[in-house]
């Protein structure tokens, strides 16, 4: 049997818009997903611990408030720094197109904005993710 | 409303036109859906009647603008008199970039301002504290003292214009500046007018924008209600809020019950503290959601006037000023569309005249690149002139409450409530409305709409135009606005220069009696306006409050 496919679903920042990322939480875990959810006001040092600890393949970020340019680069800079290449890191929320470039060159591997079907994260990370 | 034979008589009838008409065309041509539900997962019927009607006593349950139970209007004229207040949130970047966006929104026959805030200030942080890192100027403007709020409003007549403000844990603090600055070019407290958004409990249920745990959160609540009858009368010092409840998922009769819900537990907490019902409440507002279903929010806007002056009336409010449910509108923006966002004009025109049908006091018409970013200047113009238009083009405000007696409307109105007192006991059971949230109800509640509503998207059972159908392939770019990047700069400069040249003795001096007194339980407004006219940050005064009154942890569920 596969080992199953774990996420970590993280809220960076002050930014309290959890809609989207307990839509995208509950989307994982119902296509057979193991799913954390770290709750709001997380630093780049504590999803990145809370993503060694728990031993995710995936980190989901999601953000409205617009600081994705620094927060969602903390966690793959973070990431780089300790040298961790087997995790992907995923975007969501409001993002506009220009920033989206940027942030795929930073580590970002898939960004999502409004009026994603849920079905393609799924598909993205099932593709991403080497089992 | 109707003689008891005539409506049996209609009953009949009706009965025979769905034997004899309906079903028969049905079975030829059968309806485009089996059933046809509202968002709030009402089911809605072929047709309404008097029938639907019949348990209504017009004077009783609907009666005149500007009586009870106020179902028509809170006014007797109602926007035959005054149109609403043509409200714009809006804020980004420093104190100086939002100034400008104020006084271009003015030019433009804007009538009341409204601001917002950036993450840190809504937490309480200066813009140079470590955790404001990439959040500067964002989400709206940063305000960490006396001295941003002097240049937010510079050149703009705060005696004459009106300001609401979306700020909640630390709405006491920004509300001092707004005051402190107000008084600093010599306007009398007691002539300035606005609203301090101020509450807190749809924060821990939606927004999550809190600083303070639930007991000294309420009680800086009841300082600001008690302050504000006493010295500041004209200012609302709530808005008690089902906009976020709504944008982070809930359906159109959770966000009604939710956000009365929250009311009636505002008005018990100042009550308990000993102040008189019709004093503070009639400085009591709301905010409310306009989404896609155009009856279902006319019938939930009248719905809360009828119930919020019910209860007002057995908490023991004498006064009608006091039974008032007066409300502010902004259109729905989880419904704007980042596909096509021209579209999303038409989508807000809708929404607008559901509020204004629904008698708004005061209004906020989305930008359609909303879904994207921030408006452009050409965007919040093109809101501002979609509620315009209706009010001067559509005559939609020529008389009150136009579509009051669809049998339609009624029915869905009285449904509204009835669902509006299911929850209210549900909520009770809990033990009420802190330990509800305590226990994650409305979280949950919340969560679960959010879910289906994002399902049946998915599964095109509902469609959303340029989403999930009508799409097209080459999507057309609208410009988008670029902030100054020199903004945090400025400001944090600012701040540094503030810090070295100011009294700083006499700022600690403030602080020290704030803490003393926040240890206490007097009143804190007169020591929290001491600290702010000193030029002490709201970094400051919120870091020491968090030091006293702890800070609120969420749980997080999904």
């Amino acid at each position: 049997m596969n080992k199953k496919i774990r996420v970590l679903i993280a809220k960076p920042g002050l930014d309290g818009h959890d809609r989207g990322a307990k839509i995208v939480a509950r989307a994982l875990r119902n296509a057979g997903m193991e799913v954390i959810y770290t709750g709001l006001h997380q630093t780049a040092e504590m999803i990145v611990e809370t993503a060694i600890q728990e031993d995710v393949d995936v980190i989901g970020l999601s953000l409205l408030s617009g600081a994705h340019m620094t927060l969602f680069t903390d966690v793959t800079k973070l990431l780089k720094e300790k040298n961790i290449e087997d995790i992907i890191v995923l975007g969501g929320g409001i993002i506009p197109e220009q920033d989206i470039p940027k942030l795929k060159k930073e580590g970002i591997t898939g960004v999502f904005g409004p009026g994603t079907h849920t079905e393609e994260i799924i598909e993205f990370i099932h593709k991403n993710v080497k089992s | 409303m109707y003689d008891k034979k005539k409506i049996e008589y209609i009953k009949n009838k009706k009965e025979e036109w769905v034997k004899n008409n309906y079903n028969k065309h049905i079975k030829k041509h059968p309806e485009r859906k089996e059933s046809f539900d509202n968002l709030s997962g009402i089911e809605i019927n072929n047709i309404y009647c008097p029938y639907d009607n019949k348990d209504l006593d017009y004077l009783k349950d609907i009666g005149f603008p500007g009586e009870y139970p106020f179902l028509r209007g809170i006014h007797s004229t109602m926007h035959r008199g005054r149109l609403w207040t043509m409200r714009q949130f809006a804020g980004f970047g420093s104190a100086e970039e939002t100034n400008k966006r104020y006084k271009f929104l003015l030019s433009h026959g804007e009538t009341g301002l409204s601001v917002a805030f950036d993450y840190p200030t809504l937490y309480g942080y200066d813009t140079d504290h470590h955790l404001a890192r990439g959040e500067f100027g964002k989400c709206g403007v940063a305000i960490s003292s006396l001295s941003d709020m002097e240049i937010l409003f510079d050149g703009i007549a705060v005696d004459e214009i009106t300001t609401s403000m979306t700020i909640n844990g630390p709405a006491a603090i920004v509300w001092a500046m707004y005051i402190a600055n107000a008084e600093n070019r010599g306007i009398d407290r007691r002539r300035i007018g606005g609203t301090i958004q101020n509450d807190i409990l749809k924060e821990y249920i939606a927004q999550k924008s809190f600083i303070f745990p639930p007991e000294p959160s309420m009680r800086l609540i009841v300082d600001t209600f008690e302050y504000g009858f006493k010295e500041v009368p004209r200012w609302n010092t709530i808005s008690i809020s089902g906009y976020h409840i709504r944008e982070a998922g809930s359906t159109a009769t959770q966000e009604l019950a939710f956000t009365l819900g929250d009311g009636i537990e505002y008005v018990k907490a100042a009550t308990k503290r000993g102040l008189d019902i019709d004093d503070f409440a009639p400085r009591l507002s709301f905010f409310f959601n306009a989404h896609n279903d155009f009856f279902e929010e006319i019938a939930k806007y009248r719905a809360a006037r009828r119930i919020w002056a019910k209860e007002m009336k057995k908490l023991g409010a004498k006064k009608d000023r006091s039974l008032l449910m007066r409300f502010h509108t902004q259109t729905a923006g989880c419904s704007l569309t980042a596909q096509q966002p021209e579209i999303n004009i038409v989508r807000v025109t809708l929404q607008a005249l559901s509020a204004i049908l629904g008698g708004t006091q005061s209004l906020h018409t989305n930008s359609m690149d909303e879904a994207l970013a921030l408006p452009s200047e050409k965007a919040v113009r093109i809101a501002l002139r979609t509620q315009q238009i209706i009010a001067e083009e559509s005559g939609v405000t020529d008389t009150i409450d136009p579509l009051g007696g669809s049998y339609y409307l009624e029915w869905l109105t009285e449904k509204m409530e009835e669902e509006t007192y299911k929850y209210f006991d549900k909520v009770e059971k809990l033990g009420g409305v802190i330990p509800a949230i305590e226990k994650g109800f409305f979280q949950r509640e919340i969560a679960e709409s959010a879910y289906k509503y994002q399902k049946e998207v998915d599964s095109k059972e509902r469609k959303i135009v340029g989403v999930n159908d009508y799409i097209i392939e080459d999507e057309l770019t609208i410009p988008l606005l670029k902030m100054d990047e020199k903004g945090e700069h400025r400001q944090i400069n600012r701040l540094k220069k503030l810090r070295k040249e100011r009294n700083n003795q006499k700022v600690e001096k403030y602080l020290n009696q704030l803490k003393k007194a926040a240890e206490g339980t007097e009143n804190l407004m007169p020591y929290i306006l001491n600290c702010v006219r000193s030029y002490g940050t709201l970094g400051e005064i919120c870091g020491l409050l968090r030091e006293i009154f702890g800070e609120y942890e969420e749980p997080a569920i999904y």
